[in-house]
């Protein structure tokens, strides 16, 4: 079932989402050049922008958070869990290329031994995400198979001139819509066939991706398997060249997820955290013993070669790129996985590994 | 207290009973539980990882072999912040730990029924310790074991009094022990240890495990090579940084393998299928 609300209606929608959970939406900041998750509260005015500078992994797994106390005293320690149950909320404004981030997130923190902090954010999180209708230069989800016209995510939205329409998918999703048609006077349901307006977004969308400059990217030479084809490369000394090592890519990333572990002491005891960590930092790997990664060649390869062979490989090809084009605009000197991409040829031999 | 969420990163807390001083930069800490056990149950070549919380946290291989059922013992270098520390702590004193971590030797299986040849360097022995020790305690299970170890000087040879009282007494079982300079009051074998293997030249139907610094490895290996060892008949063990141990924070990230967990342990055909970053 679709349902829908008026636009002029938006921000009452968004007041009776917020009466019963917290609300993340995307607004504008720096005068509409860039946007950013803020919790809604009356008169908050969703932006337009396509993606949040930073990615909504935040909701599901932090930059930071504590994971653990602890209070010594002599010899003695004790350990204090202090996970906290946590609310339900919902993230609105999800991007396709952010949406299916989750799944690439989701086979990390989930499978084989679940990482108890990310699943229970996860079971409490409703990702409402909605259909992009003027992707824009820097968008090549559609390299990864991603159509941003249908996305992913537990209730899809698109937005039109006249209206929001909502579709929940999965239970969660249902869960969410039955909450909210139970406080709301404007959801109204529309039917199960795709509105006109909605069907006339999603034509005009497919033709503006066509004319996108990353529109003839493909993935297809890389995947499962193809460590012997790209790991001797020559073409990674140029590409690496001029990288500086400062992690921007890797923290504007929906799905680089690698992280650190530390303790910091406090009046009375220690707290263990976990934060962001990049695979583009020369302690990354460093031990007592030594460093498997010297240079920042090997980092940048590292980081290129997860997401375009290594991760594909552990997870039946998905790749842990959903072409969302933050690195694009955000690298300070302008490197970034498509240029990796379309500069990477195939080493038929496998090189002199 | 969230019990009915188990959490892998949350670990228990352990006592170090008993340290024992094994040369000038290497310590065993004995480690039960509060009340006395063993933390938990292991296979040979498996991990924990063990911290002082303000300190750090980093993982080690368990030295003592699962048929020890009543404490676990860590034999430990101090060479960093969480080593360094661990080094200056006293009998009693509490850390944490969590595990066990890692895929083991396969002791088991592809080992059962076979010659075994050990081969290691320094503290390269406390990862292959388990492994030797259940493989003893299991004597019917297989061949011929010889066991070639080698340290810098007779004071760094790790558990030396093991290795002489119980190894080298062990039915069917050859030590062979080296050093890498000649000192006084050593009688015995003097030299590297990749000359040594080459220089006893073991059948080469023997099922071969390394493990030592990176340089020891790199030239047994040549020499196993050169005298008909295949890549399939020798294992190691990696060390690579880790925080979480369980295949999510990156650190230990080889290819498409996690060292943690699809590791430590791997054989050099498998290794060769990986970029060579470890």
């Amino acid at each position: 079932m679709i349902y829908s609300c008026e636009i002029s209606h938006l921000d009452d929608l968004f007041k009776e989402i917020s009466s019963f959970e917290k609300l993340y939406l995307p607004v504008d900041e720096n005068e509409s050049l860039s946007s950013r998750y803020e919790v809604y509260s009356e008169g908050k005015k969703m932006s337009d922008r396509l993606n949040t500078v930073r990615s909504p992994k935040d909701f599901f797994f932090p930059q930071t958070e504590n994971l653990m106390a602890f209070k010594t005293e002599g010899k003695k320690i004790d350990i204090i869990d202090v996970r906290q149950e946590n609310e339900d909320f919902a993230v609105f404004g999800v991007r396709a290329c952010d949406a299916r981030a989750f799944k690439v997130l989701d086979n990390v923190f989930l499978k084989d031994v679940p990482d108890s902090y990310y699943a229970d954010r996860r079971a409490h999180g409703t990702i409402i995400s909605l259909a992009c209708s003027r992707p824009v230069e820097t968008c090549f989800c559609h390299t990864f198979d991603i159509d941003p016209t249908e996305p992913d995510g537990d209730v899809k939205s698109w937005k039109t001139e006249e209206k929001l329409y909502l579709e929940p998918v999965t239970e969660k999703g249902n869960k969410f819509i039955e909450k909210l048609l139970s406080v709301s006077d404007i959801l109204k349901e529309e039917g199960t066939e795709t509105p006109a307006d909605v069907a006339k977004q999603k034509e005009q969308t497919k033709k503006i991706i066509k004319k996108l400059p990353l529109y003839s990217l493909s993935k297809e030479k890389f995947g499962a398997g193809k460590t012997e084809e790209y790991f001797n490369s020559p073409e990674w000394d140029k590409l690496s060249e001029s990288c500086l090592g400062c992690g921007t890519c890797t923290f504007v990333c929906p799905t680089c997820q690698c992280y650190d572990i530390k303790d910091f002491k406090t009046n009375n005891g220690v707290i263990r955290y976990r934060c962001w960590d990049s695979c583009m930092y020369s302690d990354f790997t460093m031990m007592a013993a030594g460093q498997p990664r010297h240079h920042q060649k090997e980092r940048f390869r590292q980081r290129f070669m997860h997401k375009l062979v290594y991760y594909p490989t552990d997870y039946d090809g998905l790749f842990s790129c959903v072409g969302c084009g933050r690195c694009l605009q955000k690298c300070p000197i302008h490197m970034n996985i498509a240029k990796v991409m379309k500069t990477l040829t195939p080493v038929s031999d496998g090189g002199d590994k | 207290m969230m019990a009915e969420r188990p959490e892998n990163l949350i670990p228990t807390i352990g006592v170090i009973k008993d340290i024992r001083v094994d040369t000038p930069d290497i310590k065993t800490f004995t480690v039960v539980t509060r009340d006395g056990k063993k933390p938990f149950d292991h296979k040979p070549g498996q991990c924990a990882m063990l911290s002082i919380p303000g300190v750090g946290e980093a993982m080690f291989s368990i030295t003592s072999s699962p048929t020890v059922t009543d404490r676990m013992e860590f034999s430990v270098k101090k060479c960093g912040r969480l080593t360094d520390i661990l080094h200056q702590t006293e009998i009693g004193q509490e850390i944490t730990i969590r595990g066990p971590y890692g895929r083991p030797f396969p002791v088991d299986t592809d080992f059962k029924g076979k010659d075994l040849l050990f081969i290691s360097g320094g503290v390269g022995l406390a990862p292959i310790h388990s492994v030797i020790d259940y493989c003893l305690n299991n004597r019917e299970n297989y061949g011929k074991i010889a066991i070639v170890y080698g340290s810098r000087s007779k004071n760094d040879l790790l558990d030396i009094d093991e290795i002489n009282n119980v190894w080298a007494k062990a039915e069917n079982t050859d030590v062979y022990l080296t050093i890498d300079r000649a000192q006084e009051g050593w009688n015995g074998h003097v030299g590297f240890v990749p000359n040594y293997v080459t220089e006893l030249g073991f059948d080469t139907s023997m099922t071969a495990v390394l493990c030592g610094p990176p340089i020891m490895i790199k030239f047994t290996l040549q020499g196993l090579y050169s005298q008909g060892f295949k890549p399939e008949q020798i294992y190691t063990t990696l060390e690579m940084r880790m925080k979480c141990g369980i295949g999510k924070c990156g650190r230990c990230n080889v290819g498409s393998k996690y060292v943690c967990k699809d590791g430590p342990v791997f054989r050099f055909d498998e290794l060769s299928q990986l970029p060579d970053e470890y």
